[in-house]
């Protein structure tokens, strides 16, 4: 019964992990400019794929091992920061302002245009790259509970994501640039930033993490086309579980939202999913701010 | 000085005119129209009017109500499942039961916006976008309905095929004009004008004493009420629901690209985008994918170079108005 519960719990931290880092990206966007990317989890599988043909691409290497997605990923990153910059600079820069709708509407088209384009490319199956056996391999911990070795490395990838871009926030040039254009940017503007340039940037980041989140979900399960909408939801009810403004509380709130799922799961594997759906829908009733708010709706 | 509210124009009589001459045309297509292509014509104009009025109050909502929502498709799919429940469980006559069903979404709709509005802006529509999925998670576990993989309609069996799409049919006339109806109407009342104030600018319409909670809660329960409509008057004519086709976020993001290609915030919006959609899907809806993605980029395209819709634009040019809402004052 205990050990049920303990693994139950343990294989929720590690969702939650992954969680987390589906959601960094989003809270960063809408922490700096109140944009809502409904594209987020179509970026995410398209991030997937292009992990997916670069393995295909790479040259064998022997003794890499299950490693190579890893050096996949570390070439994608700088191709992401590009990406994000640009679409930020060219196309949604010019949506941005009081009325939410033009962002919803470009993002939500962006989100059809990715999905289709995927299913174009790759067709409607189901991928997932080799990670030589990395995927399965499990370690026994004290006390005999074990636990996935990639699902691990992705929890630890998770917290040192947060504590970096909280550290990024809190501490950097570009973090003050960030809080400065989120808290007023015509004030912000007339200190000489540059507002459009501080939102592209903020967005390259976002693409960073995504793109990372992307090839880790490829390792660790099979990706298709339309996954999209899902992970865009999960990382959504990550962000506002946790609370808007603070990226612990978004890794708070992805943790919760795994753990729920998790026993949701271990329940009933029909209900896991709409468990943690509704666990998000109480929060908002009883505490709209979420857990750890940092900034305030104005 | 004398000061005169002009509230219609010569278009907008002119109009008057020419649409009642076209519903009367439309409602007598069963008997002049070629009877091997009557069924397959009344079966396309079922899809489109549901279409239609699922668009026509999405823009309600979003154009009107500021609401940019994107879980719309949990009260179409909310009453299409009531309308079949109601028939197959409950022996009520599938016809009388849309209408049930549109009323049931209604009622929902008030519970469902007091989690709802906990959020505002983009932080809305995907909230919504998460009570649609649970709405089709729920509906996946009722095994009555026949679970994920859906029922059909039971209780048509016995009305023979020409009778039962012929009712469907000048059901949905009947239902586009009224939603037409409905929304015209209202946006004229005072309650229209209370609403027009609050999406100009929410703090000014309260200071002047607009009730501007309770006027969103209205405008939610209406779209949610033709929301539903549309769904039960679709599965209707579909005769099958499952709850895959029937919470599909896609409802949504074709109401979507139909208001943004005709015009958001206007009546005319969404009738001119329902017929670009009719006519773009007729032409191209074969290439599949590769249709999707155009109709994804034209949304994007027409967001950001041609904000005000092809009404819009219209509009801007010559001046038409189909469906005046404004008031003009001459002085």
């Amino acid at each position: 019964m205990i050990e049920t519960l303990v693994s139950t719990l343990a294989q929720g931290l590690l969702l939650g992990g992954l969680y987390c880092l589906f959601a960094l990206g989003l809270s960063l966007m809408f922490g700096v400019m109140r944009l809502t990317n409904t594209a987020h989890g179509d970026v995410i599988v398209l991030m997937s794929f292009v992990a997916f043909t670069g393995m295909s691409l790479a040259p064998a290497v022997a003794g890499a091992g299950g490693w190579m997605p890893f050096a996949v990923m570390v070439v994608m990153l700088p191709l992401a920061f590009g990406l994000g910059y640009a679409l930020q600079r060219y196309v949604l820069n010019k949506t941005l302002g009081r009325d939410p709708l033009p962002s919803l509407v470009v993002t939500f088209g962006l989100s059809i245009v990715i999905q289709n384009m995927l299913l174009e490319l790759y067709s409607a199956d189901p991928r997932s790259v080799d990670t030589d056996g990395l995927n399965t391999q499990s370690m026994i911990l004290p006390g005999g509970l074990a636990i996935g070795v990639l699902p691990l490395i992705i929890l630890v990838v998770a917290v040192s994501a947060t504590a970096l871009l909280q550290w990024l926030f809190n501490r950097t040039r570009l973090g003050r640039a960030f809080r400065a254009v989120s808290d007023d940017r015509e004030i912000a503007e007339l200190m000489g930033l540059n507002a459009n340039k501080v939102y592209a940037l903020a967005t390259a980041i976002a693409f960073v993490l995504i793109a990372v989140a992307g090839v880790l979900q490829v390792m660790r399960t099979t990706v298709s086309p339309s996954d999209g909408s899902i992970q865009l939801l999960f990382a959504f009810e990550a962000v506002i579980i946790g609370g808007m403004g603070s990226f612990w509380g978004t890794l708070a709130g992805a943790m919760l939202l795994g753990i729920v799922q998790q026993i949701g799961f271990r329940l009933d594997p029909g209900w896991g999913i709409w468990f943690g759906h509704i666990v998000f829908l109480l929060v908002l009733v009883v505490r709209p701010q979420g857990l750890f708010p940092k900034t305030r709706e104005s | 000085m004398p000061v005169q509210v002009i509230r219609s124009n010569k278009n907008s009589q002119v109009a008057l005119v020419i649409g009642l001459a076209l519903v009367v045309v439309a409602a007598t297509l069963p008997f002049w129209a070629p009877e091997d292509s009557a069924s397959a014509w009344m079966r396309e104009f079922v899809e489109i009017s549901c279409y239609f009025i699922f668009a026509m109050m999405w823009n309600l909502l979003a154009g009107y109500g500021g609401m940019v929502s994107v879980g719309q498709q949990a009260f179409f799919g909310f009453g299409g499942y009531v309308m079949l429940m109601l028939g197959n469980l409950a022996d009520v006559n599938p016809f009388i039961a849309v209408p049930l069903g549109a009323l049931a979404a209604a009622l929902i709709a008030v519970p469902v916006s007091y989690v709802a509005f906990r959020l505002q802006g983009g932080y809305f529509a995907i909230g919504t976008w998460v009570i649609a999925e649970v709405f089709r998670l729920s509906f996946a576990q009722l095994s009555v309905v026949g679970g994920g993989s859906g029922t059909s309609l039971t209780a048509l069996r016995g009305i023979d095929k020409a009778t039962r799409e012929t009712a469907t049919f000048w059901m949905a006339l009947a239902c586009m004009v009224a939603a037409v109806a409905l929304v015209y109407l209202f946006l004229r009342s005072k309650r229209g004008l209370a609403l027009l104030a609050i999406r100009d600018n929410e703090v000014a319409a309260e200071s002047q004493g607009i009730a501007v909670a309770r006027m969103k809660l209205a405008v939610y329960v209406v779209a949610a009420l033709g929301a539903g409509l549309a769904g039960a008057l679709y599965f209707l004519g579909n005769l099958r629901i499952s709850p895959d086709a029937a919470f599909s976020v896609n409802w949504t993001a074709f109401a979507i690209f139909m208001v943004v290609i005709g015009g958001i915030g206007r009546i005319e919006g969404p009738i001119v985008g329902a017929l670009i959609y009719w006519a773009l899907n007729k032409f191209f809806g074969d290439y599949g994918t590769w249709y999707l993605l155009g109709l994804g980029l034209l949304a994007i395209l027409a967001t950001i170079y041609f904000k005000q819709g092809l009404w819009g634009y219209a509009q801007e040019r010559w001046g038409w108005s189909l469906f005046p809402t404004r008031r003009t004052l001459k002085i």
